[in-house]
């Protein structure tokens, strides 16, 4: 306890409500939602059968509703690589996560994020990021908004000895 | 499975308990089929240097065994719109051999006239809650 050093600059407020490109495309593979499927334990037919999912009225195979993470994180590159903000990835946590699904993602979509800054704060030394990834279709229509608060821990002396 | 009728559901109706063991070879899997492999999620030196216990679950692992809850009960999983949650405590997953235990329960807390109806979860490992404000809305039949 006593002396507090912080060794991380906290991020800058001032890229609140910025966005940034969409991201390149993220093809749906038919095997990867089969592995994202069995790694849940679910084992709904919906994810691995055509006919199966025809018969629920999908056109073909459709993912998980949580699978929209897998889109999602992959398009965080964009804030982790931007320098200006300056985001330690290896201090970051996963506060929260909440999924807005206009439609489900299925087999074959071809999908690009936008990722958006909705949030900076500062809360207990720590640096608390809300992130609002919109996920859409080829055609640019909706399919799911992915929006996470992302806690990056600060390095004091305090909290080490928590 | 066929959705369910929202006729069917009234405000206050359990869901189907679900109990599930996770362990590490679990969090491999998930690590592997996500894409995050974070060290946190598999490897114990690096979990207690960052001051965790043991190796904890991916958070978004245990928010996707809590909507099989609510997609398994719902009959279908494009039934579900909406769901957030909270990671408020950590799975720990111990390399003993058993893992950790999940326990995941649900309620009806509102159904709405668009045929919309809300479940509101507890996600339990050992005695703690693990999620927190953990809400799911779907879409069932009219």
């Amino acid at each position: 306890m006593g002396r507090v050093t912080c060794t991380a600059v906290p991020l800058d407020p001032s890229f609140v409500g910025r966005s940034y490109p969409p991201t390149a495309a993220y093809q749906v593979g038919r095997e990867k939602i089969r592995e994202f499927a069995d790694a849940i334990g679910d084992d709904d037919p919906v994810f691995r059968d055509r006919e199966a999912a025809r018969a629920a009225g999908h056109s073909d195979v459709i993912a998980p509703p949580t699978f929209a993470i897998v889109v999602a994180m992959s398009s965080w590159h964009v804030l982790i690589d931007d320098p200006e903000l300056g985001l330690d990835y290896s201090r970051m946590v996963h506060a929260d996560q909440s999924f807005r699904h206009h439609r489900s993602i299925g087999v074959g979509d071809v999908l690009s994020t936008t990722v958006h800054v909705d949030g900076i704060r500062t809360a207990a030394g720590n640096d608390i990021l809300t992130v609002r990834c919109e996920i859409a279709d080829a055609e640019r229509n909706p399919v799911s908004t992915a929006g996470s608060t992302l806690v990056v821990r600060g390095t004091s002396e305090q909290e080490g000895s928590a | 499975m066929t959705l369910r009728a929202c006729s069917e559901v009234a405000e206050g109706d359990e869901l189907p308990p679900l109990h599930v063991t996770v362990t590490r070879a679990d969090l491999v899997r998930y690590a592997g089929a996500s894409g995050d492999f974070n060290p946190i999620h598999w490897n114990e030196r690096v979990a207690r240097e960052v001051g965790l216990p043991d190796v904890i679950a991916h958070g978004m692992f245990t928010m996707a065994l809590a909507g099989r809850l609510v997609t398994e009960w719902a009959g279908d999983p494009a039934a579900l719109v909406d769901y957030g949650v909270r990671f408020t405590r950590p799975v720990v997953v111990p390399d003993d051999g058993s893992g950790a235990q999940l326990e995941v329960t649900g309620s009806v807390k509102q159904r709405r006239d668009d045929g919309t109806v809300v479940v509101a979860i507890t996600a339990r490992s050992g005695a703690q809650t693990v999620l927190g404000k953990a809400t799911a809305t779907v879409a069932l039949r009219n």
